[in-house]
C-alpha cells in the first residue's frame, strides 16, 4: 500500500531559523530519507519550491484561468512529499513522525488509490 | 434458546473474530447480522448448535468469503480467490486467549487516533456494544442519517486508509489506551447529563460505558487506571435513581433522597478504586473517582469531607489544568470554608474569560450568591446562566432557582439553601 506524506510548514520558520539550526534540519532530513531508503519504504521524495512559485491553473467553460499563488493561502504551507511503501496506517504514521518537519509542522498521511488491474 | 440475549453477549465476541479472519470490517458487520438472522430461522428449528459461539463465527465467515469470491470474480482477481479458498477450509482459532485478543483488536480500532473522537465514540457503540445507528443517533441527539453517514463514512476510512487491525506495539499501548479510556468515559458523560435535549440521564449510555469498561478491566486484568475508570463510572452512577424526579426535575447532590442510592454500585466501585490506588493509580479518573467516593461515603450532605475534596482537586489541577476543574475546586472551597472564599476564587476565573459561553459557571455564582443571602445578585446571575444552558431539565432546574430568589428578595428573607452539584 502505497501512502502520500505531504510535509507542511511555515515558510517562514524556515527563513527566520539560524544558520547552524538549518543546516541541522538538513542533515536530519539527508539521514531521514537515507534510512527509509534502506528499509525499503522510499518510493520517492522531493522538496518543493517555496509557494511564492507556485502557479494555479484552473479550466471553466473550456477557458483557462491562471493565477498566481497556490490554490489556497494556509497557515502552514506544502513544502515537500515523500512517497512511501507502508504495509498499513499504522506504518505510515510511524514513518511520517520521523519526518524532521513533524517536530515543527504538520504531516498530512493520505493513502494512495491501488492502481487498477 | 434467547437470540435477544445470545445477541447481546456473542455480538461482540462473533464480529471480532470475523474481522479477524476475513481482514473485512464492514463485510463482517453485515455477514453477523444475517448469521444471527440464520441462527433465528434455524435453531428453533433444527436445535441450538453445542458451541454457538463457532457456528456464528463459521456462519459469518462463510458469507464474507462469499461475497469476496463474488467481487473477486467479476475484477477477475485469481489471487483474492485463491485466498479465499483458504480461509474457507481453515481451522478457526477458537481458544479463549484467541478470543480476547480478537476483542481487544476490535477496541483498539475503533479507537484509533486517525480516526475522528466523535467517530471513535460512535463505531466502539456500533461494532462493539452492538447497538443500531438508531440507538446511537438518539443517545447523541442527531438525526440518524447523519449518524448513518458518520459511520459509513468512518467504515471507509478504514478500509481505504488500510487502518490495521492489530494491537497497538508495547511503546504505544499506553497511549493508546487512554484513548480508548477517553472513549469510554466520553459515552459515560454523555448518558450522566446530556449536553441538550428534554432528557438529561440517558440510562442506556451509562450502562454501556460500565459494559465497556468491565469488559476492558477483563481483557487487560490490573491495569489500575482502567480500574479506576471502572469505579468512578459505577461511584457516579450509584446516585442515578436519585439525581432526577419522575418527571425528569434535577435533585442536586444536596438534596438527593440517599436512600435511593445504589449500595451495590457503591460497595463495588469503593473497593476497586482502593485496588487501583493501592496498585498506583494516579490518573485524573482516579482522583476524580476518590472525590466521588467521598460523596458516596458521606451519609448526609453536612458529612462530606469538602476540605478533602478541595485539596483532591488541587491534585487533579496539577496533573491537568482545566478552567472547568478550577471551578468545581471553587465550589468545594466554598463549601469548606464557606460562599465567599469560593466566590472570589469564581471571580478571578471568570477574569480570565475561558469560561464565557459556559452556563454552570454563573450558575454556580449564583449558587454561593444564594447561600450568602444576596439575593438580587443571584438572581441575576441564574438569568446569566439561563441564556447559556442548552438542556430542558437543567434550564427548569435554574428558572425553579431564579423564581425562589426572586420571591425571598422581594420578602426580605434570608434562608439557607442547599447546592448546585446535581
Amino acid at each position: 500500500m502505497q501512502y502520500l506524506l505531504l510535509i507542511y510548514d511555515n515558510e517562514a520558520n524556515f527563513a527566520n531559523m539560524s544558520q547552524a539550526d538549518f543546516a541541522t534540519m538538513l542533515q536530519d532530513y539527508g539521514r531521514f530519507t537515507q534510512s527509509i531508503q534502506q528499509s525499503g519504504h522510499h518510493r520517492a521524495g522531493q522538496q518543493l519550491q517555496p509557494v511564492a512559485t507556485a502557479s494555479t491553473v484552473r479550466v471553466r467553460d473550456g477557458k483557462r484561468q491562471v493565477t498566481d499563488g497556490p490554490f489556497a493561502e494556509t497557515r502552514e504551507q506544502l513544502g515537500g512529499f515523500y512517497l512511501i511503501e507502508a504495509k498499513d496506517l499504522d506504518e505510515a504514521l510511524a514513518i511520517a513522525e520521523q519526518v524532521p518537519s513533524a517536530r515543527i509542522g504538520s504531516i498530512e498521511v493520505r493513502p494512495l488509490v491501488p492502481p487498477r488491474s | 434458546m434467547n437470540l435477544e440475549s445470545l445477541y447481546r453477549e456473542e455480538w461482540r465476541r462473533v464480529l471480532a473474530t470475523t474481522v479477524r479472519l476475513t481482514g473485512d470490517f464492514d463485510l463482517s458487520e453485515e455477514a453477523v447480522q444475517d448469521a444471527f438472522v440464520a441462527a433465528l430461522e434455524q435453531w428453533p428449528r433444527d436445535g441450538a448448535p453445542a458451541n454457538p459461539y463457532a457456528w456464528l463465527v463459521s456462519a459469518a465467515r462463510n458469507r464474507v468469503v462469499d461475497q469476496i469470491r463474488r467481487r473477486a470474480r467479476l475484477a477477475d482477481q485469481g489471487m483474492e480467490i485463491e485466498r479465499m479458498a483458504a480461509l474457507e477450509t481453515s481451522e478457526i482459532d477458537l481458544s479463549e486467549a484467541a478470543m480476547v485478543d480478537d476483542q481487544l483488536r476490535l477496541i483498539f480500532t475503533c479507537c484509533h487516533p486517525a480516526l475522528a473522537v466523535e467517530a471513535q465514540v460512535a463505531l466502539t457503540l456500533r461494532t462493539v456494544c452492538g447497538l443500531t445507528t438508531d440507538e446511537i443517533a438518539r443517545g447523541f441527539l442527531v438525526p440518524v442519517a447523519t449518524m448513518a453517514q458518520r459511520i459509513v463514512r468512518v467504515k471507509r476510512k478504514i478500509r481505504d486508509a488500510r487502518l490495521p487491525f492489530a494491537m497497538p506495539p508495547k511503546e504505544r499501548l499506553a497511549e493508546r489506551l487512554d484513548g480508548v479510556m477517553l472513549v469510554v468515559y466520553l459515552v459515560f458523560t454523555e448518558g450522566y447529563a446530556a449536553t441538550s435535549g428534554k432528557i438529561w440521564i440517558r440510562r442506556q449510555l451509562c450502562d454501556e460505558a460500565i459494559r465497556l469498561g468491565r469488559l476492558l478491566c477483563e481483557l487487560i486484568p490490573r491495569n489500575p487506571e482502567l480500574r479506576a475508570l471502572l469505579a468512578l463510572m459505577l461511584l457516579h452512577d450509584s446516585r442515578r435513581a436519585a439525581r432526577a424526579s419522575a418527571d425528569e426535575q434535577i435533585i442536586t447532590l444536596e438534596e438527593q433522597d440517599r436512600e435511593l442510592w445504589d449500595r451495590r454500585e457503591i460497595a463495588e466501585g469503593v473497593p476497586l478504586l482502593e485496588a487501583a490506588l493501592r496498585e498506583g493509580a494516579q490518573g485524573e479518573y482516579a482522583l476524580q473517582a476518590a472525590i466521588a467516593a467521598l460523596h458516596a461515603r458521606a451519609r448526609r450532605p453536612e458529612d462530606t469531607d469538602w476540605a478533602q475534596i478541595a485539596r483532591l482537586y488541587d491534585t487533579l489541577l496539577q496533573r491537568r489544568p482545566s478552567p472547568v476543574v478550577e471551578l468545581n475546586r471553587a465550589a468545594a472551597i466554598a463549601m469548606a470554608e464557606g460562599p465567599a472564599s469560593g466566590l472570589a476564587l469564581i471571580d478571578a476565573l471568570e477574569a480570565k474569560g475561558e469560561l464565557a459561553g459556559y452556563h454552570l459557571l454563573p450558575a454556580a455564582r449564583a449558587d454561593l450568591l444564594r447561600r450568602e443571602g444576596r439575593w438580587r445578585e443571584a438572581a441575576e446571575a441564574y438569568r446569566q446562566a439561563l441564556a447559556l444552558v442548552a438542556n430542558d431539565p437543567e434550564r427548569q432546574y435554574l428558572n425553579r432557582r431564579l423564581a425562589e430568589v426572586e420571591g425571598l428578595q422581594s420578602a426580605g428573607g434570608a434562608l439557607g439553601a442547599p447546592g448546585i452539584i446535581y
